[in-house]
C-alpha cells in the first residue's frame, strides 16, 4: 500500500511517486507542480480538518485533504 | 493593426505589465483569478500602434472553468500577431510547460520571465540565452512591477512582431504527449536555471507561522478585519464632515444667492432637491477612497489566499470553498467584481451556489447608508460595536443561506479545492494610489447618473401633485409609503423610509440622497431630525432590511449574465427579498417587545 500526501505530518518531506486523479484534476494538479518525482513538504494542516498547506517544488498550494489523497508520496530519499 | 496578448498562469503578473506597457489601469492582486475578462489597450511597439490584450490565467491548455474557456477561445478566434508569456521567475519549474506547449502549437511566442526581483532575492540564476536558445524563442527577464528589463522587453516584442524567429517551426504541430514537454521542461531547467539547494528563509515563512497558525489564525483575521474597518472609519469619519461642511458653505455662498430669485419649484428641485442629495452622498467620496486604498492593500497582500486556507474548513460545511470567503471579501468593496470573480470555479454548483450569497456582503455602498444612520442613532462609542455587528449579519445571512441550500442538486458540487498561496507582498504606492483613485471616479460617474436621476425622482414623487406638503401623506411618495405599509409597518419602516427603500433597489447610493430629499433637510439637520423621529431599533430594523435585500440593478445584471439563467436570476432576486422581510420583522417585533417589557 503507497502512502499519499494526506498521511505527511507537518514539516514532514516526501517524493511524489504518481498522481492518480481524474483528468480534471489531473491537469490541475499538474499545472500546480505536482508531478511524480517531484520533492513535496508538508507545511501545516488547516484546523477542524482544514485543507493543508503543502510546498511542492519552488511552489506553496493549499489543498483539501480530500483532493491531497489523490497524490501518492515515498519517503524523501 | 498588430494584436499582442498577454498569457500566462494566474497571478505572474500580466495585468501589473498591461498597466506598465498602456497606461491603463487593470485590476491587480495578489490572489489567482483577478482577471477574469479581455481588456485591450493600445500601444506603440517599435513605432507601430499596436493592440495589446491582457488574458485572464490559465493553468493549462486543457481547462474548462468560464475563465479558461474564454481564453481558450480567445487563442482559436483571434488573429494574433505575437503571444508574450508571462513566467514566474521563482517557479520555473512548473511554469515552463505552458510556454513550451503553446511554441508546439506554433504560436509565435515572447517568454518573458517576470518577478526577476523575487528570484534574484531567492539566490535563483536564470541564463536567458541558453533559455531562449532551447525554447526557440526570445526571452527577457523583467519585473513588470519594478520596471527591471524594460527596455529589453521592447526590443523584443518589436523585433518578434517585425522577424519572427529564425528556427520557428513552419507548420503548427499537434500537442505532443504532456510527458514529453515536461522531460523538455525539465532539460530546460538543468540547462539554464541554477536554484539554490537550500533557499534562503523568507519573510512569508516566518509571517505565515503566525497568520496561519491553527490557533490564532483566525482570530488574527478577524482582528485584522476589525483592524481596517475601524481604521477606515476613524480615518474616514472626520473626512467625511469637514467636506459635508464644505458643501454648506457653497450652498450658502454660491448657491443661495444666485438662485434666491428663481421660482420655488426651480429653487426646490435644483437646491434641496439636486444640490443636496448629491453633496450628502457625495461626502462620502474620501470614506471610500479611503476604503479601497484598504482594499488595495489587502488583496495585494496575499493574506487573501490564507483567509482561504483558514475558512475553507468552515466552508466546506456549507457547500462552499475557500474562494467562495474570499470572493465574499472582495464583495465588500462591490459586489459585482466578486460575482465575476467566481468565474475560476469549475463546477456550476459551485459557482451558482457561490454567486446566491455574495450578494449579502456588505458592500461599500451599503456602507454608507449604515454609517450614514449609524451616526444619526448611536453615539460614538457605539458606532463601531453596531457596525461591527453588521458586517457579522453579512457572513451570518451568507452562511445561512448556503446552509439551507446546499442540498439542493443544482448547488451541490464535488470541486476538488487546490489553490496556490503566493508570497506575501506590499503593493507600491502607485497600485494604491490608482485603485483609490478609480474607485473614486467609478462612484463620481455613478454619482453624476444614476444618483442626479433619482434624486430629481424622488424630489417630484414627494412634491407632486402641485400644492401637497413636501412627503406628506398626499403627495405621490406617501400614497406609495401607505400602500406598502401593510407589508413593511410590521417591520418599523414607515413610509417615508418605504420610498428611500424602494430607490435603494436601483442603487444603494440613492437611499441617502432619497433622505435628504423626503425629510427637506440635509447636513446635521437630517441626521439630528432622523436620530428624534425614528427610534434606534426602527433605524436597525431598515438597515438590516437594506443589508439583506437586493443590492443593486447592476448586481442583477450582473447575477443574470454570469448565471445565463433567468430562473436562477428570479430565484437570487425572490429570497433576499424575503429573507430581508423576516429578518427584520423578526428584529423589530421581538426587539420593541424587549424594549417595553
Ligand atoms: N515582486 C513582484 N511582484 C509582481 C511583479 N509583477 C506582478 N507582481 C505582483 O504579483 C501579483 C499578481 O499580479 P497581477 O498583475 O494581478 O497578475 P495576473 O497575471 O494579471 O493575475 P490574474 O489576473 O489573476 O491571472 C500582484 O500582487 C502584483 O503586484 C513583479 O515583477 N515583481
Ligand atoms: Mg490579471
Amino acid at each position: 500500500m503507497s502512502s499519499s500526501l494526506a498521511s505527511l505530518l507537518p514539516g514532514q518531506d516526501a517524493t511524489i511517486v504518481a498522481v492518480q486523479a481524474d483528468e480534471a484534476l489531473h491537469h490541475r494538479l499538474t499545472a500546480m507542480g505536482f508531478r511524480a518525482g517531484k520533492p513535496v513538504k508538508l507545511m501545516r494542516r488547516g484546523a477542524f480538518f482544514g485543507p493543508l498547506h503543502v510546498r511542492v517544488g519552488s511552489t506553496d498550494v493549499i489543498i483539501r485533504r480530500t483532493d491531497a489523497i489523490h497524490i501518492k508520496i515515498a519517503p524523501a530519499a | 493593426m498588430k494584436r499582442i496578448a498577454l498569457l500566462g498562469m494566474p497571478n505572474t503578473g500580466k495585468s501589473t505589465l498591461f498597466n506598465r506597457l498602456s497606461g491603463a489601469s487593470a485590476r491587480v492582486g495578489n490572489w489567482p483569478g483577478v482577471t477574469v475578462d479581455l481588456f485591450t489597450a493600445k500601444i506603440i511597439v517599435g513605432g507601430d500602434m499596436v493592440e495589446l490584450v491582457d488574458l485572464p490565467g490559465i493553468y493549462d491548455l486543457h481547462g474548462y472553468a468560464d475563465d479558461e474557456k474564454l481564453v481558450r477561445h480567445f487563442l482559436e478566434a483571434q488573429q494574433l500577431d505575437l503571444l508574450a508569456v508571462l513566467v514566474n521567475a521563482a517557479q520555473l519549474d512548473r511554469q515552463l510547460v505552458l510556454p513550451l506547449q503553446l511554441k508546439q502549437l506554433g504560436f509565435p511566442i515572447v517568454l518573458l520571465v517576470n518577478m526577476i526581483d523575487e528570484a534574484k532575492k531567492l539566490g535563483i540564476a536564470i541564463d536567458a540565452p541558453s533559455l531562449a536558445a532551447g525554447m526557440g524563442a526570445r526571452v527577457v527577464k523583467v519585473s513588470a512591477k519594478y520596471g527591471d528589463g524594460h527596455k529589453d522587453m521592447m526590443l523584443a516584442l518589436a523585433q518578434a512582431l517585425t522577424a519572427p524567429e529564425a528556427n520557428v517551426e513552419k507548420a503548427p504541430q499537434r500537442l505532443a504527449e504532456d510527458d514529453v514537454v515536461e522531460r523538455q521542461a525539465a532539460d530546460l531547467m538543468r540547462s539554464s536555471v541554477h536554484v539554490p539547494a537550500r533557499l534562503p528563509a523568507q519573510f512569508s515563512d516566518q509571517l505565515d507561522r503566525v497568520l496561519m497558525n491553527q490557533w490564532l489564525g483566525l482570530p488574527l483575521f478577524f482582528l485584522a478585519m476589525y483592524g481596517v474597518f475601524s481604521g477606515v472609519f476613524t480615518l474616514g469619519a472626520p473626512l467625511q464632515g469637514w467636506l459635508g461642511d464644505a458643501f454648506g458653505l457653497v450652498k450658502m455662498g454660491v448657491l443661495e444667492p444666485l438662485l434666491s430669485g428663481a421660482p420655488p419649484l426651480v429653487y426646490g428641485l435644483l437646491v434641496e432637491g439636486i444640490f443636496d442629495g448629491v453633496a450628502t452622498v457625495a461626502s462620502f467620496v474620501p470614506l471610500i477612497v479611503l476604503f479601497f486604498f484598504f482594499m488595495a492593500i489587502v488583496e495585494d497582500s496575499g493574506y487573501l489566499s490564507r483567509a482561504a486556507y483558514l475558512m475553507d474548513a468552515l466552508m466546506a460545511r456549507m457547500g462552499l470553498d475557500g474562494r467562495s470567503f474570499v470572493m465574499l471579501l472582495m464583495g465588500f468593496g462591490c459586489n459585482v467584481p466578486a460575482l465575476m470573480g467566481t468565474r475560476v470555479m469549475r463546477s456550476r454548483p459551485l459557482r451558482l451556489l457561490s454567486m446566491l450569497v455574495i450578494p449579502f456582503s456588505l458592500c461599500s455602498a451599503r456602507l454608507q447608508v449604515f454609517l450614514f444612520i449609524i451616526a444619526a442613532l448611536f453615539t460614538a462609542r457605539q458606532a463601531p460595536l453596531v457596525l461591527t455587528s453588521l458586517y457579522i449579519m453579512s457572513f451570518v445571512i451568507a452562511f445561512l443561506t448556503a446552509l439551507l441550500f446546499k442540498g439542493k442538486r443544482q448547488f451541490r458540487s464535488e470541486e476538488p479545492f487546490v489553490i496556490e498561496l503566493p508570497p506575501y507582498r506590499l503593493p507600491t504606492l502607485r497600485q494604491v494610489w490608482v485603485r483609490g483613485w478609480l474607485e473614486a471616479r467609478h462612484f463620481l460617474v455613478r454619482a453624476s447618473k444614476i444618483i442626479v436621476a433619482g434624486v430629481v425622482l424622488v424630489w417630484l414623487l414627494t412634491h407632486l401633485p402641485a400644492g401637497v406638503a413636501p412627503a406628506g401623506p398626499d403627495s405621490y411618495a406617501g400614497l406609495i409609503g401607505r400602500f406598502m405599509q401593510p407589508i413593511l409597518g410590521p417591520l418599523g419602516i414607515d413610509e417615508k423610509l418605504t420610498i428611500a427603500l424602494i430607490f435603494g433597489f436601483v442603487a444603494k447610493e440613492i437611499v441617502i440622497g432619497a433622505l435628504v430629499v423626503i425629510y427637506g433637510l440635509e447636513g446635521d439637520a437630517l441626521t439630528q431630525h432622523i436620530g428624534h423621529s425614528m427610534s434606534w431599533i426602527q433605524g436597525y430594523s431598515f438597515m438590516l432590511f437594506t443589508l439583506i435585500y437586493t443590492p443593486c440593478l447592476s448586481t442583477i445584471a450582473t447575477l443574470r449574465s454570469e448565471s445565463k439563467s433567468l430562473r436562477f436570476t428570479m430565484f437570487a432576486l425572490a429570497w433576499p427579498l424575503f429573507l430581508a422581510w423576516l429578518v427584520s420583522f423578526a428584529f423589530y417585533q421581538v426587539a420593541s417587545r424587549l424594549v417595553t417589557l
